[in-house]
């Protein structure tokens, strides 16, 4: 089997992506939006003309509400983000905003999280994390919990959470980029997303094992035994499929981020590199993984 | 044989029936579909899909609530009263579907007990927070015992000169009782028979009646304050015990400014203080331009999921994608009856469902055709096609149900929208894509081995 056959080549591929996301992760870091730090986020869209940027920047930071970013947004509208305003300071800053004139505008949305409402966000958001990355471990040791011969079952489930990683560490990486380049941020959709590919990426790998499971009980009944022909098999045999189930989420996935609204455009995004890649890491990682190790437990 | 067949047929036209009924209730129910929606049965109108805030406009108010007066095994109790008397304010000022909701606290949220308002249709923010209230809390507070004394004592220190800087180092003069807002049944306004000064009449509740004859009993001759957000309005001097749970308030008021007081006691004094934490308003044109998008990515993305198995599964395919039309029907039912407030990361988690429905599909697909490439004929074929795709459907499937539960359980609004669509998706397309396809394959009856029934059952690009 090709894949098989050229497995470090695959596995370099993975490692060097996950790399360079990890770096990039480290370096650049991620723009936390204010569902996890608090803050206040002001949407504005004028009516025939909006004032311009610099117009706009001095009279809002006189207010006093420490660092302002006023963003512009269509063609008409602005976006304010500050620290999280009061009613009084919210009504001073649209004042600010309508230049005399409140027909000028309307406002499409006010967002304001006290910083103790963001803390707890956060707090929940990573609890759920190591809950739902524990319940896959515990998930992932059943399901293999039989296979033992001639790679033991937990080799199986460290190689099957290392493809976890893998598809979730590159979409991080992807928003990293979206993050630094159109603004993205760090916000309950991007925990939202992350916690789902685990969900869906864990069991692509799990059926691709499951097959190679069943090839191995029925060839070793045969007598004849090549561990890393049978894994070249079973791929053959399933990497059609692997890739039809992903595909048609992916499908889904796109028609979301294309015509989707514009608060779910980041998440589709998100969620379809982690499809591809958890597909990419059940054919091209977890599998050429499983023949390294056995590779070199006969080495031992 | 033939038995069998003829009760898939019959299964299957049953499948078909009810499926085409569920399609039409979901249509009838829907406004934006029906030209004259007004005109039809009262049934029809009951369920309209619920939308959340993000998607129809509304503000969401959290606000925390002050529980450093209460006892800890009251705190129960008094939020339950802070959430009645907000959602009679709320329903008051007739904003329509208000959800008006007590988040207690605990170890996995960490914070303090908090309420949380939406209200549907409120853009002005503004108005949202002064509907909630500049909220009327009402105490009865008794004299200070140590305070006297430490008036006393501090007057002889300063030998017989109290600055006033000493006097704010003092404790105050009075202490809380446990008499409050809580224990009101109604205000009335009234007016003195001599002086016609405007006054504020309580009358208690039973419980308040008695801790009211208790505190007047036991405070003859001194003063009791009153106190209206945190401030003294009046502290008359207490002749005799009042048994008759009846007070008045007297404190320099204007007949409106008195007339005011006694709407907001009546709506509901606030068994405890409350500060807004944060707040989030969603105009009603950009919640309805996500709900159009939202639509808009739904079908298209079922559109490309259907010429996807068609081209790829042939005649299997087709019968999936009537089979993933079935399960749209159901989920949308479901939305409505439940029913399910929608937001856009629910319709995110309903869109995805929609390709994953079809996973399980696919799993079976490719087994039939790897049976049909051992040599079976297309009915063998089918059969243990459907029964040994089975571990892989059960295992795929249960990692993103549990992944939908761990979201439901934790998440905010947002993220149980989302948890909750996509959760109800996996458990419906189970039934969808197994039970129904399977049903509907053994009732189209292919037995024979042609070379049109063999094309027909291939997929890709094979022949």
């Amino acid at each position: 089997m090709f894949i098989i056959k050229h497995k470090k080549i695959f596995i370099g591929i993975s490692a060097t992506l996950v790399l360079i996301s990890l770096i990039s992760l480290f370096t650049f870091g991620l723009h936390v939006g204010i569902d996890f730090k608090g803050g206040a986020l002001v949407e504005v869209v004028y009516n025939d003309t909006r004032p311009a940027q610099t117009d706009l920047k001095q009279p809002i930071e006189d207010l006093g509400f420490g660092s302002v970013l006023v963003q512009p947004t269509g063609d008409l509208g602005y976006i304010i983000k500050t620290k999280d305003l009061t009613d009084a300071e919210h009504k001073s800053l649209l004042e600010i905003l309508a230049q005399g004139n409140p027909d000028a505008l309307t406002e499409l949305s006010f967002n304001s999280i006290g910083p103790s409402v963001g803390h707890e966000l956060a707090r929940k958001a990573i609890l759920a994390i190591i809950l739902v990355v524990l319940v896959i471990i515990c998930f992932i040791a059943f399901a293999f919990r039989k296979v033992s011969r001639p790679v033991s079952s937990w080799k199986y489930g460290l190689i099957a959470i290392t493809a976890l990683m893998h598809d979730v560490i590159i979409p991080v990486g992807i928003f990293v980029a979206l993050s630094r380049f159109y603004g993205a941020e760090l916000d309950t959709l991007f925990v939202v997303a992350i916690l789902t590919i685990l969900g869906l990426s864990v069991s692509d790998t799990i059926v691709i094992f499951d097959r190679i499971r069943e090839n191995l009980r029925s060839q070793s009944s045969a007598g004849k035994f090549n561990f890393s022909e049978i894994v070249g098999k079973s791929l053959e045999q399933s990497f059609v499929r692997s890739i039809s189930t992903a595909l048609t989420v992916i499908l889904v996935l796109l028609a979301l981020f294309f015509f989707g609204p514009s608060t779910t455009r980041y998440f589709a995004l998100m969620m379809t590199t982690g499809m591809f890649f958890g597909t990419y890491s059940s054919i091209f990682l977890a599998s050429p993984l499983l023949v390294l190790a056995e590779e070199w437990q006969n080495k031992e | 044989m033939l038995v069998f067949m003829r009760k898939n047929i019959i299964l299957a036209i049953i499948i078909l029936i009810l499926g085409a009924g569920v399609a039409f209730f979901v249509y009838k129910t829907e406004p934006g579909l029906n030209k004259n929606f007004d005109n039809q049965s009262a049934f029809f109108k009951k369920f309209p899909f619920r939308l959340g805030l993000d998607l129809s406009g509304g503000s969401h108010l959290i606000y925390k609530a002050d529980l450093s007066a209460v006892a800890s095994g009251e705190v129960k109790d008094s939020m339950d009263a802070l959430r009645d008397v907000i959602e009679r304010r709320v329903n008051f000022f007739g904003v329509s579907e208000p959800v008006v909701q007590v988040q207690h606290s605990s170890a996995i949220s960490g914070a303090g007990e908090q309420l949380i308002v939406d209200l549907p249709g409120v853009t002005d923010v503004k108005q949202a927070i002064e509907m909630i209230g500049q909220t009327p809390v009402l105490e009865f507070k008794t004299e200070n015992p140590d305070a006297v004394d430490q008036i006393a004592k501090a007057s002889v220190d300063a030998s017989g000169v109290v600055s006033s800087a000493d006097v704010k180092d003092l404790p105050s003069p009075f202490i809380s009782s446990e008499l409050t807002g809580r224990y009101l049944k109604r205000a009335v306004l009234e007016f003195d028979q001599n002086t016609r000064e405007p006054k504020v009449g309580l009358q208690f509740d039973e419980t308040g009646t008695k801790l009211f004859a208790q505190i007047t009993k036991d405070n003859i001759g001194k003063q009791v304050a009153i106190y209206l957000d945190g401030a003294p309005i009046s502290a008359p001097v207490v002749r005799e015990e009042i048994p008759n749970g009846q007070a008045q308030i007297s404190g320099n008021f204007t007949p409106a400014e008195a007339k005011l007081l006694v709407g907001r006691l009546n709506s509901g004094a606030l068994p405890v203080p409350i500060s807004l934490l944060s707040t989030q308003t969603i105009g009603a044109t950009l919640g309805a331009s996500a709900v159009h998008a939202g639509v808009k990515a739904a079908i298209i993305g079922f559109i490309l999921v259907v010429l996807f198995l068609i081209l790829w599964y042939r005649l299997p395919g087709l019968v999936a994608s009537v089979a993933l039309l079935i399960f749209i029907a159901i989920i949308l039912a479901l939305f409505k009856l439940m029913p399910v407030t929608l937001t856009a990361a629910g319709i995110a988690g309903f869109i995805i469902s929609i390709g994953i429905a079809v996973d399980a599909n696919v799993l079976i697909f490719a087994r039939i055709k790897e049976e049909l490439a051992s040599g079976k004929n297309v009915s063998d074929a089918i059969h243990q096609g459907f029964s040994r795709a089975w571990l892989s459907i059960r295992d795929s499937n249960i990692s993103s149900f549990i992944t939908a539960i761990i979201l439901f359980w934790f998440g905010t609004s947002l993220i149980k929208g989302f948890a909750l669509t996509l959760g109800m998706g996996v458990i419906v397309s189970l039934f969808s894509a197994i039970t129904v396809t399977r049903i509907f394959l053994y009732a189209l009856g292919f037995t024979g081995e042609g070379k049109v029934i063999k094309f027909l059952f291939g997929s890709g690009i094979s022949k």
